[in-house]
């Protein structure tokens, strides 16, 4: 997987010093994904790194172009595949911009819930892998425990496990399932205790934290100018938050912390996601008790297909909807609009160029991860490559939504 | 919201006069459409102007509007995360298109018009390593152009692609920074 060749051999006085060409990836279990890194060592010491990426491209912005925007749910579900009920979130919420609609009140509770839902299951999984990259193989293997509860609920919403294209525009598919409150509150109760244990698992784990104090740190204007968000952002101490700075569906009417830290190194930026996962379930347990009665999906039949899907079957108009939205989709007024939301990985933009047609002319996706990543660059004091593996852990790049 | 599109409208106006063009506010963002050859004085001053502090370039994107003319744009989006403000600047460019490298103003500017060059062959003067960051070394086209088809072209690996190859762009293969390739200095 990793090779070794020669680039110079240096004919100075100290014939054991040369500079290797290490080629890290593409399929390395610590690059979390399909990222190959091309690095110049000096003994142990890296002098550059290289990334290459694009493995994993699937030309999801191409391909949007001829979706209708039905279609392009499912094109958004498989950017940052840990968490796609944020993805489809900020894409209904660019077309329903341009639509100039808003999803019914209940809709956007549900929503928002099974955002957080994931944004707990992404921050789960980032919390085991940083400390299985440095050898503590444990914390993982709880994580995932965890990550299938969030698996289970999620299926019992849209009754898919990861790609879940539960959203629509003006709404979500789907009610919420019969019993559904019951298994998350159970969840909700269990779930502060898991946190704790993983803390007493890794705070201290002197391992760990040797492996990840004050390694890989960025400073606050570093961040910025490199374009971090989310919690690798906040880890640096700029209190961002785009879900209480710029608030999009309910979050203004929820109560949560943003959680900073300055440290900006490794620790702190898992530390913050350790934390946020608290949060989440605080916000969703405040969904579960605000959530109001009322539609599931905005009564707009020029957008939203039939709600009673028996009706297609025995009304004309209910067929002719639900072919015409199927078959042709729903035309979208000229405009343009960038829409950003807080994904679990940062600021996930959608922009949306649309000329009038059913399909977008065109859509950029401004993705996380692609940003993050390119953060490895700025980190100057992780010289080591066994510290390098610990900020790309740390910086949490997710290779299917970097690569498109 | 229209308090703040005055004041970024009359800051702009103050500095740079009637050639940066106002395009209105909608959806939360204001924007402006700018030309190339002011888009890095207009980004500095956005960054560092002690009022508007748009420090957080968000995104750079490329647009072929095929087969309008003048064909392509380069869509800015940035932000200021202490007035929590957003700002899309807008820059037509013509055919083969151009544009300075604002990666002097953002460091993140980097992987962005690196992504807008292998996409839409957009090239950025001043960048300092211009190659291709999805497709591969030696690959031909820009394949989010419009007129690049969706299957790609037919080739021995891509049967189902359409008959064709990409048009050839002389002046730009001849060009120092080559179609990908690794041979250009790295910073």
């Amino acid at each position: 997987m990793t090779e070794v060749t020669e680039l110079s051999c240096s004919e100075s006085d100290a014939p054991h010093t040369r500079e290797v060409l290490l080629n890290l990836g593409p399929q390395h279990p610590s690059t979390h994904g399909v990222l190959r890194l091309v690095l110049e060592l000096d003994g142990e010491y890296v002098e550059r790194v290289d990334p290459h990426i694009g493995y994993l491209h699937r030309g999801t912005e191409k391909l949007a172009e001829s979706f209708t925007y039905t279609q392009i749910f499912p094109l958004t579900d498989r950017l940052d595949y840990l968490c796609p009920p944020s993805n489809n979130l900020a894409f209904a919420l660019a077309v329903e911009k341009l639509l100039g609609i808003q999803a019914p009140v209940r809709a956007q509770y549900i929503r928002v819930l099974m955002a957080e839902l994931a944004r707990i299951s992404g921050h789960l999984l980032i919390t085991g892998a940083l400390p299985m990259d440095l050898g503590a193989m444990t914390a993982l293997l709880y994580a995932m425990r965890e990550r299938e509860m969030i698996m289970d609920l999620l299926e019992m919403i849209s009754g898919a496990r990861m790609h879940t294209s539960f959203c629509r525009v003006g709404g979500v598919r789907e009610d919420l399932p019969d019993g559904f409150f019951s298994k998350i509150r159970e969840f909700c109760d269990i779930f502060p205790n898991r946190i704790r244990d993983y803390e007493r698992l890794l705070d201290s784990n002197r391992v760990f934290l040797k492996r990840t104090q004050g390694i890989g740190v960025i400073s606050a204007e570093d961040g910025i100018d490199l374009g971090l968000s989310g919690p690798n952002l906040r880890a640096s101490g700029v209190d961002w938050d785009i879900r209480r700075d710029e608030p999009y569906e309910i979050y203004d009417r929820l109560d949560f912390d943003v959680i900073t830290s300055q440290e900006g190194d490794c620790y702190a930026r898992w530390r913050c996601r350790v934390e946020e996962m608290r949060e989440s379930v605080r916000i969703i347990e405040q969904c579960l008790d605000q959530m109001p009665d009322g539609p599931f999906q905005i009564d707009m039949p020029t957008i939203a297909f039939p709600v009673d899907k028996d009706r297609v079957h025995c009304s004309m108009e209910a067929l002719i909807q639900h072919f015409d939205l199927s078959a042709y989709g729903f035309k979208v007024p000229k405009g343009e609009v960038y829409s950003v939301i807080e994904a679990p990985k940062g600021e996930l933009g959608f922009y949306i160029i649309s000329d009038g047609s059913p399909k977008p002319f065109r859509m950029k996706v401004r993705s996380p991860s692609f940003v993050n990543l390119q953060a490895l660059f700025g980190v100057t004091n992780a010289r080591y490559l066994a510290d390098m593996i610990a900020v790309l852990g740390s910086l949490d790049p997710v290779m299917a939504e970097v690569d498109k | 919201m229209s308090v703040e599109t005055s004041l970024i409208r009359t800051l702009v106006v103050e500095r740079f006069g009637e050639a940066i063009e106002e395009l209105g506010f909608s959806h939360g963002v204001h924007a402006f459409a700018a030309p190339p050859d002011m888009i890095v004085e207009l980004c500095r001053f956005m960054k560092e102007h002690p009022v508007l502090r748009f420090d957080f370039l968000s995104d750079i994107c490329g647009v072929d509007h095929y087969p309008e003319m003048p064909r392509y744009e380069a869509v800015y989006h940035l932000c200021s995360l202490p007035n929590k403000w957003r700002v899309r600047i807008k820059c037509r460019l013509g055919d083969p298109p151009r544009v300075p490298s604002v990666t002097g103003v953002w460091r993140t500017a980097n992987w962005h018009e690196r992504e807008a060059w292998d996409m839409y062959g957009i090239r950025f003067e001043g960048h300092p390593d211009l190659r291709r960051i999805y497709m591969w070394e030696g690959f031909q086209g820009f394949p989010q152009r419009k007129d690049f088809p969706l299957r790609g072209y037919k080739d021995k690996l891509n049967p189902f692609g359409a008959e064709g190859s990409p048009p050839t762009q002389p002046d730009l293969a001849t060009e120092d920074i080559p179609l990908g390739g690794r041979s250009t200095p790295r910073t």
